[in-house]
């Protein structure tokens, strides 16, 4: 069975550790809720319910998991391949932003089995091209994606900001003098099926898990993905092996861009169906995290995915009932960060280990800058 | 246009504005540089300023103790050096990747300055802030006088700071120290240098800085706290250093040039400049630091040569 080996990693310590670190981080959050005068397990509970207490807000968990499934298996082609994508944020945004253009100017000349694929690929290659920026500065001009990748998500932000407020401001805006920046409504062609109305759970979802299985196989069962991981892993090795190691850098980020940006459209045509000020705002910088949640497995995405889902959707529902400010959660999510990289140490130091008994040999000294370590084999 | 204000009047106040803005950069970058030069890759700064921002705000309130700002200026010194000391510990001790846990650290100081910032003030804030020096006889000349000499205290210090880093760095045995473990960390080491103490003391430097950045933007800057009000600077400030090439001058004069590119807008619009007879859309005049970020990177390539060799690599003794 070589598919579980993938699925499952060896060290059990390393599916364990992001879990200790959630763990963690919600017994900090809990110390400074209770700091400020709230009371932590009322909040948790009220998070709890928010995320599950009814059909109607799983639906909901489930809805948000969607873009952030989508986000976090393009972080793992990223990180994967040897490169850190901050920029999902933007790349979702552009991704929107263009399937908006796209689907207003087509109105309701197609059909919605040829409309909504085609405003999909739409939303992918924008993502896919914004991400190809850093991409391209990090292969050819040496440029640090971690810095142009924020850079570029700032950009994104003001450009949307730009033609939501000018030129591609809904018309009606102008008609009644109110300019709120919002685009015009999507056709109804172009809208992703809802799966369970009146909940806002949609067609989306397959979207979603269908790509981190693309994904998936993309990277452990094609020359495409093993030269990625590759390259990832040893960038020295892989150019002796005669990989073109700048054009596999501009490819994974600009994959990983795509991704960001197909979430971008999957969110647009499923949830909001119309380009608005604040869309999805954070589900960018969310996805990293459950990509790291997920041990940058496409696959141990989708559970790490729902999960964070639950937490973005429980917070938004501790802040409605008792007053706890939703942002609680992004600071949450950055301990957990924190907790997973910090973690990496002890499964790092197990690895190298088991490689010494295996080998007999000294395990690589040098620290690499590559991000966690994929399976050890 | 006023009668009596003319436009050197504007170029004036514009200038001293720019003057005025390079702080928060030049903290935020120089106490990088530190860290930098040790071998450490602080992506943190961004969150750290936010809390700075935010905490020396709240102390000289009203909602909070209504203190002198100095005392503000010390509690963000001292969050910032808590979030360095932090940071210090998952890359150094714990050797996490740098990168990473640097944007865990931004996203800990939005998130916990948002939430402080709803419950503690909340949602609105406004200190007194701090006031302006005049240097006497200085602030009187003619034009350099209104530019230079009537700044507050924060920026003169921003300003004093460049050149003690250039002496600390240079010619102090501690700046030599710093530079060892950044270059090559066993050399340091085998030399009886302790590698993981001097980054201890950079990257908590690097967060003390951090959080001077933070509250000159907040307390002297703009008088107000407002959430994610640092929009991107500390990702700049840490630009900023790749593109100063790890010296301190240039990184001042890279500070400079971004806080004239973030004060575009006040400039076109003082200025009423205009295209095609058209006002410049002010969404893409806030894009323009990014855009020239990303320039500037491309063009900092050269310098990348002085780059700390150990830069982002974690290293454990005893081995070889």
């Amino acid at each position: 069975m070589k598919l579980r080996k993938d699925l499952i990693e060896r060290d059990p310590v390393s599916i364990l550790a992001p879990v200790l670190a959630v763990a963690l981080a919600l017994v900090v959050g809990a110390g400074v809720l209770l700091a400020l005068g709230k009371n932590p397990i009322e909040a948790y509970g009220a998070m709890l319910n928010g995320a599950f207490g009814d059909t109607g807000r799983l639906f909901n968990t489930i809805t948000r998991a969607i873009p952030l499934l989508l986000v976090a298996v393009g972080i793992c082609i990223a990180f994967r391949g040897g490169v850190i994508n901050i920029g999902a944020e933007g790349q979702l945004f552009i991704g929107a932003i263009s399937v908006t253009a796209f689907s207003v100017a087509v109105g309701e000349n197609l059909p919605p089995l040829i409309f909504i694929p085609l405003a999909l690929l739409i939303g992918f290659l924008a993502g896919a091209l914004w991400g190809a920026i850093p991409g391209y500065l990090k292969a050819y001009f040496d440029v640090n994606e971690i810095l142009s990748t924020v850079m570029m998500n700032q950009i994104a932000i003001q450009l949307v900001l730009f033609l939501l407020s000018g030129p591609m401001i809904d018309p009606r805006e102008i008609e009644l003098g109110t300019r709120i920046p919002q685009s015009a409504r999507l056709p109804e062609a172009v809208a992703l099926l809802r799966l369970a109305p009146p909940s806002r759970i949609h067609a989306g979802l397959f979207v979603a898990l269908i790509a981190a299985v693309v994904v998936y196989l993309l990277l452990w069962r094609t020359p495409l993905g093993y030269r990625v991981r590759a390259v990832g892993q040893n960038k020295d090795a892989s150019r002796y092996a005669g990989i073109n190691v700048p054009l596999y850098t501009v490819l994974a980020l600009a994959l990983s861009g795509g991704l960001a940006g197909l979430a971008g459209g999957v969110e647009l045509t499923g949830v909001t169906r119309r380009m608005v000020e604040g869309f999805a705002v954070g589900y960018g910088f969310s996805g990293i995290v459950v990509a790291l949640f997920g041990r940058l497995h496409p696959l141990g995405a989708i559970p790490s995915a729902f999960f964070f889902g639950a937490l973005l959707t429980g917070a938004e529902q501790m802040q409605r009932t008792i007053q706890v400010p939703s942002a609680t959660m992004i600071a949450l999510q950055g301990l957990v960060v924190i907790f997973v990289v910090s973690s990496d140490i002890w499964v790092r130091r197990r690895a190298s280990k088991r490689a010494a008994r295996a080998v007999s040999q000294p395990a690589p000294i040098e620290m690499s800058m590559e991000p966690i370590p994929s399976e050890v084999k | 246009m006023e009668e009596g204000r003319t436009l050197l009047d504007i170029l004036v106040a514009a200038s001293g504005l720019t003057l005025a803005a390079a702080a928060p950069f030049l903290y935020a970058a120089l106490g990088e540089l530190f860290a930098q030069r040790s071998g450490v890759l602080n992506l943190g700064v961004e969150g750290i300023m936010l809390m700075g921002a935010f905490t020396s705000v709240y102390v000289i309130s009203d909602k909070g103790f209504g203190a002198h700002p100095l005392v503000g200026l010390l509690v963000a010194m001292l969050v910032g050096g808590l979030l360095g000391l932090l940071m210090a510990v998952v890359s150094v001790t714990l050797q996490a990747e740098q990168g990473i846990s640097g944007i865990g650290l931004t996203l800990f100081g939005q998130g916990m300055s948002t939430l402080l910032f709803r419950v503690l003030a909340g949602g609105v804030i406004v200190a007194g802030g701090v006031e302006k020096l005049s240097i006497p006889l200085l602030s009187e000349l003619p034009i350099v006088g209104s530019v230079f000499f009537r700044q507050d205290i924060l920026t003169y210090g921003a300003f004093a700071l460049v050149p003690i880093s250039v002496w600390i760095l240079n010619r102090t045995s501690w700046g030599l120290q710093v530079r060892a473990v950044g270059q090559n960390p066993r050399a340091a080491d085998a030399m009886g240098v302790n590698v993981a103490r001097v980054r201890y003391q950079t990257v908590i430097l690097g967060g003390v800085l951090a959080g001077v950045a933070g509250a000159t933007l907040s307390m002297a800057l703009t008088g107000v706290f407002q959430e994610n009000m640092t929009a991107g600077r500390g990702f700049i400030a840490v630009a900023l250093v790749y593109f100063g090439g790890w010296s301190p001058w240039k990184v001042m004069a890279g500070a400079l040039l971004f806080s004239a590119a973030n004060n575009l807008q006040i400039w076109v619009q003082v200025l009423d400049v205009r295209i095609n007879d058209a006002s410049i859309p002010p969404n893409l005049l806030i894009m323009m630091p990014y855009v020239l970020t990303i320039v500037v990177l491309i063009f900092a390539r050269e310098r990348q040569k002085r780059e700390p060799a150990a830069l982002t690599k974690p290293f454990e003794r005893g081995e070889n």
